[in-house]
């Protein structure tokens, strides 16, 4: 175990030492002591180690992650693991705005609540949240799946694409061109394997999936209401 | 009294200046598809532009240099204030963010090949980054636009410079726009789009609002890519004065401002023809930023929007620019608009010079398109080598300029060589209307 202390060693040489490591590194450990809510913690990294936060975050911790497995014993700022790539990210307490933005693959794990804006624009991402999510999550989300076990804010999924959406509990309302959809057996295997995964104890029997209904893919003036 | 009505004298038909020919055919034309004209470019309209300004030249108090024998300059570097590799130009014009997906693959490698061969960069677009485009630009600066199709940090680190991209001339305020024509299997396979679909991106970034949260996003990125790269904030011209202020206490190492002539692939008429200031409005409110920051050349500026010749780039420069970035002139190098293809561009209900649907991707010059049979009538060997010669012409002209006023490098150029044709022009460039010492908006010294 690596223990880099970020107060006092400062976040550049953090980066640049999580950079630095190779696919055959074998300082595939390390502890990142102090991070007290800093910014762009963790980011960048394209390595198979893994990373434990002792605390909270600020903005963007593991953004564009590639192959490493962070944890974040705490709560994470805006824009954790925006546009992750791979690997997974685990935040242990909660998330604010824009969790998982842009993701384009791996497992982000939301233990906690997360903010408005989950899943915005998500390309990929698999993204699982223990408890509730704002408003306008999976806003224009291409593709991936988002797993809320709790209850999701105004306008889920709005003007979706190819996306997928499971929530267990209430949707205060959908967004345009979102709509409730039939769970089949393969989606059922689909949640069944992201709840393992993200050490979720539920049954995928009680979730409801929403998705695209295609109906703005292209415009049409009756339609322009719905806009 | 028949024959008295006949030989009386009538008044004549005269059309209405607010409800012109082109202004009805346009109500009609809405009246009868129910949905707004979407087409590519800038703007039409007649705005103050570099064509209002002149060079004074030397005179008793300025001497000339000789226009084959002294040497003038034109190499630039932008991104000195962060970045650990500043990009080195040997020209001050670089050419602008077009996507792949808006262009074909060969016109995109076109650009990377007729600006390495400048000593230019060129700029990737809302669609990612093409080996086309990566593989022939020597220096290729990255978009980081609020769709992040194809955005990945692979690409971030093999880029040569980052554009954050906040709004453009044609559209501030608007996101992309690619409509399904265009949206090839290979097109959606970069943008994680379903083939076919109108693709409209969103027109502010998904992760972070305003300069305050800029200025963090900014650092995530300068971490991931370990400080190397310079990073460039664009703007559209709509606040210089404001937007160049904040972009510059965000950490930009550059600037770019992109007036209302600057052009777009798509997007709706009206937001290109009513949104967004000329680009001769919006230079001088962004140097003085700069220079009330005590940043002016530290942080460098880049104008772009209806840049043409080396006299506009000359007169950019003169204003306070460091460089220059063209876009539809650069298309039209490559060969866009041009009148060899005129009976197609009548099929298609316009003319050469006034083509601009290029989101239906029918373009017969096959630049504009992702259409097999139309993109293999553009050559990108050709096209580069056009696009290389128009390039070295407009700096020799800048060039031309710069030694006629006394400069021995064209960043040199100042607002004092300048005067203005028109009261508005003289008001917007800060350079005295001719024949007088008025600038208007400024109390005479």
């Amino acid at each position: 175990m690596q223990t880099f202390d970020l107060e006092e060693q400062g976040l550049r040489a953090l980066n640049q030492t999580l950079h630095d490591q190779a696919n055959d590194t074998n300082q595939t450990s390390w502890e990142i002591i102090n991070p007290r809510g800093s910014h762009a913690i963790a980011v960048g990294l394209d390595a198979p180690i893994e990373v434990k936060i002792k605390g909270s975050t600020g903005y963007y911790c593991g953004g564009m992650n590639k192959q490493a497995d962070i944890l974040v014993e705490g709560s994470a700022g805006p824009g954790v693991a925006e546009n992750m790539m791979s690997g997974t990210v685990v935040i242990e307490g909660d998330a604010s705005q824009y969790a998982g933005a842009t993701g384009r693959g791996g497992l982000l794990v939301i233990k906690g609540n997360a903010s408005s804006r989950c899943g915005i624009s998500m390309k990929g991402i698999n993204i699982v949240v223990h408890g509730n999510i704002g408003h306008m999550s999976a806003f224009m989300a291409q593709s991936g799946n988002l797993v809320v076990l709790g209850n999701a804010g105004d306008a889920l999924g709005d003007s979706l694409y190819e996306a997928q959406l499971f929530v267990r509990g209430t949707v205060k309302s959908l967004g345009a061109d979102c709509v409730k959809k039939e769970m089949r057996a393969e989606h059922i295997t689909l949640l069944q394997d992201l709840l393992n995964k993200a050490g979720a104890n539920a049954n995928p029997e009680e979730f409801t999936r929403y998705g695209s209904a295609r109906k703005l893919y292209h415009f049409d003036i009756d339609n322009a209401g719905t806009y | 009294m028949d024959d008295h009505n006949t030989n009386r004298p009538r008044t004549m038909p005269i059309q209405s200046a607010t409800f012109s020919g082109s202004v009805n055919a346009e109500i009609r034309r809405a009246a009868a598809t129910g949905i707004y004209d979407i087409r590519g470019g800038g703007a039409k309209r007649k705005v103050p532009h570099f064509d209002d300004l002149l060079f004074l030249g030397a005179s008793m108090s300025r001497y000339p240099l000789e226009g084959y024998r002294e040497k003038c300059e034109t190499s630039v570097t932008l991104g000195t204030r962060h970045a650990k590799n500043p990009i080195e130009l040997e020209i001050p014009i670089t050419i602008a963010g077009m996507s792949f997906g808006a262009l074909s693959g060969p016109a995109k490698e076109a650009l990377g090949r007729g600006a390495t061969m400048a000593g230019t960069s060129t700029t990737t677009g809302d669609g990612g980054m093409t080996e086309e485009e990566r593989g022939h630009s020597q220096k290729l600066v990255y978009q980081y636009l609020p769709s992040r199709y194809g955005m990945n940090p692979d690409d971030l680190r093999r880029c040569d410079a980052i554009e954050v991209v906040v709004g453009q001339g044609a559209k501030p305020g608007g996101g992309g726009m690619l409509l399904g024509q265009k949206i090839s299997d290979r097109v959606a396979d970069m943008r994680n789009l379903p083939a076919g679909i109108d693709q409209r991106s969103a027109c502010r970034h998904p992760d972070w609002t305003g300069p305050d949260d800029l200025e963090i996003k900014i650092l995530e990125l300068r971490e991931i890519t370990n400080w190397e790269k310079p990073i460039y904030v664009k703007v559209g011209g709509a606040r210089p004065y404001f937007d160049t202020t904040l972009a510059v206490k965000a950490g930009a190492d550059v600037v770019v401002v992109d007036g209302m002539q600057g052009g777009t692939a798509a997007t709706q008429d009206v937001f290109i023809e009513h949104v967004g200031q000329p680009t001769l409005a919006c230079i001088r409110p962004a140097v003085r930023a700069l220079q009330d920051l005590g940043v002016h050349r530290e942080v460098q500026l880049v104008i772009s929007g209806g840049i043409r010749t080396g006299a506009d780039v000359a007169k950019a420069l003169a204003l306070g620019a460091d460089a220059v970035s063209i876009g539809s002139a650069a298309m039209i190098a490559l060969g866009d608009n041009d009148p060899r293809w005129e009976a197609e561009y009548n099929a298609l209900g316009t003319t050469a010079g006034a083509y601009d649907d290029w989101h239906e991707g029918n373009d017969p010059a096959g630049i504009t398109t992702q259409d097999p049979t139309l993109m293999a009538r553009f050559d990108p060997i050709d096209g580069g080598r056009r696009l290389r010669n128009y390039l070295k012409v407009m700096s020799l002209e800048a060039q031309t300029i710069a030694r006629a006023c006394g400069k021995n490098h064209v960043l040199n150029l100042e607002p004092e060589d300048l005067c203005a044709l028109t009261i508005e022009a003289a008001a917007m460039a800060g350079v005295p209307l001719a024949g007088t010492d008025w600038i208007p908006g400024r109390e005479r010294l």
